[in-house]
């Protein structure tokens, strides 16, 4: 079923809002003409190290070690990205060869 | 936002063209199976600027209309941009009212950008970062509303091809593993998301996650402090 037009709209720009609050909250909260506390400086700068990590096992949450194909494909793809990149450091190659390596691997070997 | 900026700004964002190309297009081949054509798709991606935000509200598209479920349901999914605003509040603090744009087009793949560089030489910063962001944008609605019209049209086999992501921050780990002094932020934003999601699931270990991680960069402190200066 769609939505009638008004009501689609409605949503969406409700769903827009709550997007940029996520994102503007902080800087909301703590504005630049104002001294921010040390505590929020700090973790500042731990937080993007922390944030990679849990955005990459937010990434890989649906993957079930239990079933097939048991996260194998996955593994294998992420230990080749990493091998490639210490490498290379090129992240185009990383990132591209990467991606098109694991459609193989699920395409073609570990389809089911 | 200048040529120059937008120029120098490109090549960094190749990536995330691609994966953008990819995962933009799934979208909007997903919502024109649920019968919204090519000029929702630019109006979503538009405002919203949302990888998985904008899959959710698909949902509310197709379900009866509610829209509190639909707020309180989007500010849940991206929940975890809190985080990126509060890494970037000195590195945003200069930039007037290019902020604005700046926070809003603070996605998943361009805050990822932004961990990973700094602007080079010749370059205004805050030019440069508004470019990263404008052009991700850019990709984004394209992408989008192409998915949208043709998508649907070619046949070709993409299954595995949301990896892209997992791929471009598994190489940006690599790299900010490589330039810091202390690795155990790093093992703490991966062990504790992995512990929650064993234990909590993968709906919802996010927020239990989050709160995890602030308290033990708070314990953590005075350890950390001097490696990251």
């Amino acid at each position: 079923m769609t939505l009638p037009i008004h009501q689609a709209l409605l949503i969406i720009l409700v769903s827009a809002v709550a997007t940029f609050l996520t994102r503007a909250l902080p800087f909301l909260l703590f504005p630049p003409h104002k001294k921010t506390p040390a505590f929020i400086l700090y973790l500042g700068k731990v937080l993007p190290f922390a944030t990679i990590g849990m955005l990459l096992v937010y990434c890989l949450k649906d993957v079930s070690i239990i079933t097939w194909s048991h996260g194998l494909p996955e593994a294998i793809a992420l230990l080749t990205i990493t091998a490639v990149h210490l490498w290379k450091r090129n992240i185009l190659l990383s990132v591209g060869g990467g991606t098109v390596f694991y459609m193989i691997l699920v395409q073609c070997f570990f389809s089911v | 936002m200048n040529l120059k900026s937008l120029k120098k700004a490109f090549p960094y964002t190749i990536p995330v063209m691609l994966g953008y190309l990819f995962l933009g297009s799934a979208f909007g081949i997903l919502l024109s199976s649920k019968g919204y054509g090519p000029i929702w798709a630019l109006i979503m991606s538009v405002t919203m600027y949302a990888g998985s935000g904008q899959f959710v509200a698909i949902g509310f598209l197709t379900s009866p209309f509610d829209l509190w479920n639909a707020f309180f349901v989007t500010l849940m999914v991206n929940l975890r941009h809190l985080f990126y605003g509060l890494s970037l509040l000195e590195r945003f603090k200069k930039a007037g009212k290019k902020r604005f744009y700046m926070m809003f087009s603070l996605t998943d793949e361009t805050y990822s950008l932004l961990c990973g560089i700094k602007a080079p030489k010749g370059v205004d910063e805050h030019q440069f970062y508004c470019s990263i962001g404008f052009l991700d944008h850019i990709y984004w609605i394209v992408s989008c509303v192409l998915g949208n019209i043709i998508g649907s049209t070619i046949p070709f086999n993409s299954k595995g091809i949301d990896f892209v992501m997992t791929a471009l921050f598994m190489v940006i780990f690599l790299d900010q593993w490589k330039d810091s002094k202390t690795h155990i932020p790093q093992f703490v934003g991966i062990g504790i998301s992995v512990i929650c999601l064993l234990i909590v699931g993968s709906e919802g270990f996010l927020l239990p996650a989050m709160s995890l991680i602030l308290i033990c960069s708070g314990i953590l402190k005075r350890r950390l402090e001097a490696k990251l200066q």
